[in-house]
This record gives C-alpha cells, sequence and structure tokens, in this order.
C-alpha cells in the first residue's frame, strides 16, 4: 500500500496554545483513516492542517512537515490553491452554497473556467452518481441545494468536492448532524469512494470508526497517541489511555 | 395587583409611543400634501413644465426632478463601485490592524456636517472642474455628484460591509477548500450570498443622496434648467425649496411644497422598489 500523506513532528499553536504536540502518521493511499479523540483533543485541528484550511486562522502557527505525495506542502513556492484542489474536505455542518443542486456541483468546475454546458452537465451527473445522490435529484437539479435533507445535502457537498477530482478527501465529523439512516448512506458511500480516494475521517463515534476505517489513530491533549490498523487498535489497544478511552472509560 | 397594574401601563405607554411616532410622519405627509394642493389646482400639470419663473408664475419643477435624478445617478455610479470595493477590503482583505483603523474613519465620515461636504466641494473641487472645463465657475452636476458619491460612501461601504461579513463562515469555507482562490471565493460565493444586503446598502445611500440639500446648494449651480454636460449647472428638488421657501408667498410658496410631495413621492417609490427587491433575493 503505497504512502499518500505523511506528518513529521508536526506542532500547531493557536496563538499561545499549543493544538498539536508533534504528531508523525502516515496515511495509505485507497484506505480510509479515522481519527478518534475526545472533543478539543486536535483531531479537527490536524486534519485541517493536511489541507492547510488553517492557514486562514490568525495568528496561528505550525511547525513540522505534512508531505502529500512525497511534497512538503508547507513548503514555500507550493500552491496552496493547487493543494486543496488535491485534497477536498467535506465539513461537520452541511455547507450546500445558496444556490440550485446544479450550481454546487458545478461550481468548481466553472470556476477553473469550463463553461461549456455539455461538459458540465456530465461533470454534474458523474459526480451526483459518484455521492449516491443522482436518482433522488436528477428531475429537479435546478431546485436550491437548501431544500434538501441534511443527509442529501451533506451527499451534495460530497458531490460536489468530487467534481473537482481530488486524490484525497477529508471529512470532518461528516455525520454527526445526521439521523442514524442517513449516516448509514454515507458510511456505504465511502466505501465506495475509497477505491477511487484516499480518505480520512474524523469522528467522535467510535463505532463509526470501527465499522468504516482501515485504520484508527487515537488523539489525546494534542498527542497521537495510538495509530494503527482499526481492528488491531480497538480488539487490542497498545496504550492504556487507548483502552480507556475505547472501552468508554472517558470522553 | 400593582404588578399588573404596571404591566398593563407599560405595555399602553409603548402602544401610544408607537402609534405617535407613525402618526406624526403620516401628519408631515398630509401637511406637505395638503399645502402642496392650490398648487395641483392652479397649475395643473404645468407644474410638470420645464420652466421655473416665479416672477413670471411659471411653476415647472421637471428640471428640478431631472436635476435630482442626474446627480443621484451619477453620485451612485461614482460610490458603487468605491463602497463595494471597501467594503470587501474592510470585510476579507484587510489585517485587523488596518481595519481597526479603516472601519471607525469610514463612520466617522457619517458624522462630518452637511455644509463642510459642501464647503470642501466649493472650495476645492468646484475650481478643479472650472479649471479642467474651461467653463463658469465649476459649479456643476459633476462637482454635485462627486460631493455627494463621498458623501453616501461611508453608509454603502459599511452596511455592505455588514452584509459581507454575515454570510456564513461555511461556504467561505467550502469554497476555500476546493481550491477557490480568495477572490474566487470572493465573487463566486460571498457577493453572491450578500447581494440582497448590499442592495438594501444602495437603495438606503439613494434615499440619502436624493435628500441631501445643503452640499447640493452650494455646488451645483442652482440654475433651473436641464444640465447638457456634467459640467452644466443644474438644480435638485431640495435645493428648490430651501433657496426660496424664504421668501416664497401664495402659489410659490404652495408650488414649493408641491416640490416637496413630488420628492416625498419619489423617496417612497425608491424604498419600496428597494424592499421588493430586498424581498425578492430573500426567497
Amino acid at each position: 500500500m503505497d504512502l499518500k500523506i505523511q506528518t513529521k513532528n508536526l506542532d500547531f499553536y493557536y496563538g499561545e496554545v499549543q493544538a498539536l504536540r508533534r504528531v508523525t502518521l502516515e496515511v495509505k493511499e485507497h484506505q480510509i483513516t479515522a481519527l478518534i479523540g475526545p472533543s478539543g483533543c486536535g483531531k479537527t485541528t490536524f486534519l485541517r492542517t493536511l489541507n492547510r484550511m488553517n492557514d486562514i486562522i490568525p495568528r496561528s502557527r505550525l511547525e513540522g512537515e505534512v508531505l502529500l505525495d512525497g511534497q512538503n506542502i508547507y513548503d514555500n513556492g507550493v500552491d496552496v490553491v493547487e493543494v486543496r484542489k488535491r485534497v477536498g474536505m467535506v465539513f461537520q455542518q452541511p455547507n450546500p452554497f445558496p444556490k440550485s443542486i446544479y450550481e454546487n456541483v458545478a461550481f468548481g468546475s466553472k470556476m477553473l473556467g469550463m463553461n461549456h454546458s455539455a461538459v458540465l452537465d456530465e461533470v454534474v451527473e458523474k459526480s451526483l452518481r459518484q455521492a449516491a445522490l443522482w436518482d433522488e435529484v436528477k428531475d429537479d437539479l435546478k431546485r436550491s441545494a437548501l431544500m434538501l435533507s441534511g443527509g442529501q445535502q451533506q451527499r451534495l457537498c460530497i458531490a460536489r468536492v468530487l467534481a473537482v477530482e481530488p486524490e484525497v478527501i477529508l471529512m470532518d465529523e461528516p455525520c454527526s448532524a445526521l439521523d442514524p439512516a442517513a449516516t448509514l448512506k454515507i458510511e456505504e458511500l465511502m466505501q465506495e469512494l475509497k477505491k477511487e480516494y484516499t480518505i480520512v475521517i474524523v469522528t467522535h463515534n467510535m463505532q463509526q470508526a470501527a465499522r468504516v476505517s482501515d485504520l484508527t489513530g487515537f488523539f489525546l491533549l494534542g498527542e497521537l497517541v495510538e495509530y494503527g490498523t482499526t481492528g488491531e487498535l480497538f480488539s487490542r489497544p497498545r496504550d492504556r489511555r487507548t483502552e480507556d478511552y475505547i472501552t468508554g472509560r472517558f470522553g | 395587583m400593582s404588578r399588573y397594574f404596571a404591566d398593563r401601563a407599560a405595555k399602553r405607554l409603548v402602544f401610544i409611543l408607537g402609534v405617535s411616532a407613525f402618526l406624526i410622519l403620516v401628519l408631515i405627509a398630509v401637511f406637505i400634501f395638503r399645502e402642496g394642493v392650490p398648487a395641483f389646482q392652479e397649475l395643473g400639470f404645468s407644474l410638470f413644465g420645464t420652466k421655473w419663473y416665479p416672477s413670471r408664475d411659471a411653476f415647472g419643477i421637471l428640471t428640478m426632478l431631472v436635476g435630482s435624478v442626474v446627480v443621484t445617478l451619477l453620485a451612485l455610479a461614482l460610490a458603487i463601485p468605491l463602497a463595494l470595493g471597501c467594503a470587501i477590503f474592510l470585510a476579507e482583505v484587510a489585517p485587523s490592524r488596518i481595519r481597526q483603523l479603516t472601519r471607525p474613519a469610514v463612520e466617522l465620515l457619517v458624522g462630518i456636517p452637511s455644509v463642510v461636504y459642501g464647503l470642501v466641494g466649493l472650495v476645492v473641487l468646484a475650481p478643479l472642474i472650472a479649471d479642467i472645463s474651461g467653463q463658469g465657475s465649476g459649479s456643476s452636476v459633476l462637482a454635485a455628484g462627486i460631493v455627494l458619491a463621498i458623501m453616501v460612501l461611508p453608509t454603502v461601504t459599511s452596511i455592505s460591509e455588514e452584509s459581507l461579513r454575515a454570510v456564513p463562515p461555511q461556504y467561505k469555507e467550502a469554497a476555500l477548500a476546493m481550491g477557490a482562490t480568495q477572490w474566487q471565493t470572493i465573487r463566486c460565493v460571498l457577493l453572491p450570498t450578500a447581494r440582497s444586503g448590499i442592495i438594501a446598502a444602495v437603495i438606503l445611500g439613494t434615499g440619502r443622496a436624493i435628500g441631501e440639500t445643503m452640499a447640493m446648494v452650494m455646488v451645483i449651480g442652482n440654475s433651473p434648467i436641464f444640465p447638457d454636460s456634467i459640467f452644466s449647472p443644474a438644480r435638485t428638488l431640495t435645493g428648490n425649496i430651501a433657496l426660496e421657501i424664504g421668501h416664497a408667498t401664495g402659489t410659490h410658496e404652495s408650488a414649493l411644497f408641491a416640490t416637496g410631495a413630488v420628492l416625498f413621492v419619489l423617496v417612497m417609490l425608491i424604498n419600496s422598489i428597494g424592499l421588493v427587491v430586498h424581498r425578492r433575493m430573500a426567497r
């Protein structure tokens, strides 16, 4: 299995507060990597360093390296826009734009200067199919995306990311605002998507991590306490703190 | 018992205050229209004629209506791009230290009395325009438009900025996370989402521009003629009232109230259009 992303001794600070401590982790291609841990443990901060979304936070600071296919994305001269095209992101709250379903999915291509409507139609259909949403919305693509249910909105956001053809998809608790049925759909979708993409998901739901992921990392107080295959981590945790967390002793 | 009494009394009081605010507005409107009625009766449609010679009983306000509209449009054409640029800069681009300096500065502009704007226009702008155009004193539609643009700038800027900042940050994050540049995010996500607020800002600015009096009187030249170029003088509806009410009697006075009534209708019209557009956008 090839390495896709590799972080080396990653430190991250919000002002004076250190949010990540020497995090070293390897994300493997075409695998689902889950990051778990209690609130405030740094898992979301870590996720957002992988496509430089933390850049927009004032007075934040990062030390260490994030290698995407061996290239440090924080090197001088690396185009952050290019990084984010390759590493897309799905957020905790579904955040479709207040535009039509079609416009949402076509957004990225239009931004890149694609105006040919036949090509756009194709991109929209392909992305919606990939996100398992096409059959539900194909008859009213002109409808406002805000009319969709929460689960549909989240799949629309996934379709919107897929339309840009990223290599990695970061998911920040994508199901925390969804009901169990919608959650199941997203989880099934992830299994399909990992054939073509590499997925990193942050979740506070340990059952979800156990169900969907191949590899799991446990964060606590900004540190990566333990990282390994999901089966190992949940059945034979090496660290006492991991065991305490997954057995529900805190969190 | 007494608590209920206080409660009821407070309710009554608030009700009375609220109704009286509305009533005062209605009374002003009624008064303006009533005072204007004799002019309407006597002059009929010649009130909307092109000749304003009070000494010869010609009271046509069309030139002033055109003057007001032209100056306002010119001011908006100058102010909107500037205000939008400024709002985008303040909301999205400016580092926080610069923002902390610039925003109060913009808001301070609202507090400067309009006579001061007029003075600067008269002393600085008009001579400059006279030099460029090579005609007259420089008191002109252009001078008035520029002064007015500067005067509505803070209003349009701060309301546009507010509506840009009110765009949920998730939209911005979504666009950035897809590899949108900062400018693409502003153009494709922030501006369309803040559209209705920006339109409201422009309409408020328009209302302010059309009602501005003192500064206009000082820099526009006040000739009741159709301006044939931006270097031509003109007169606004507001200026007409301010200039002549002091010595007007009879039909002349009534014609000035009629001018006020027309102004009133114009502002109402603009605000209604604004409201309709705002509602349609919100949907």
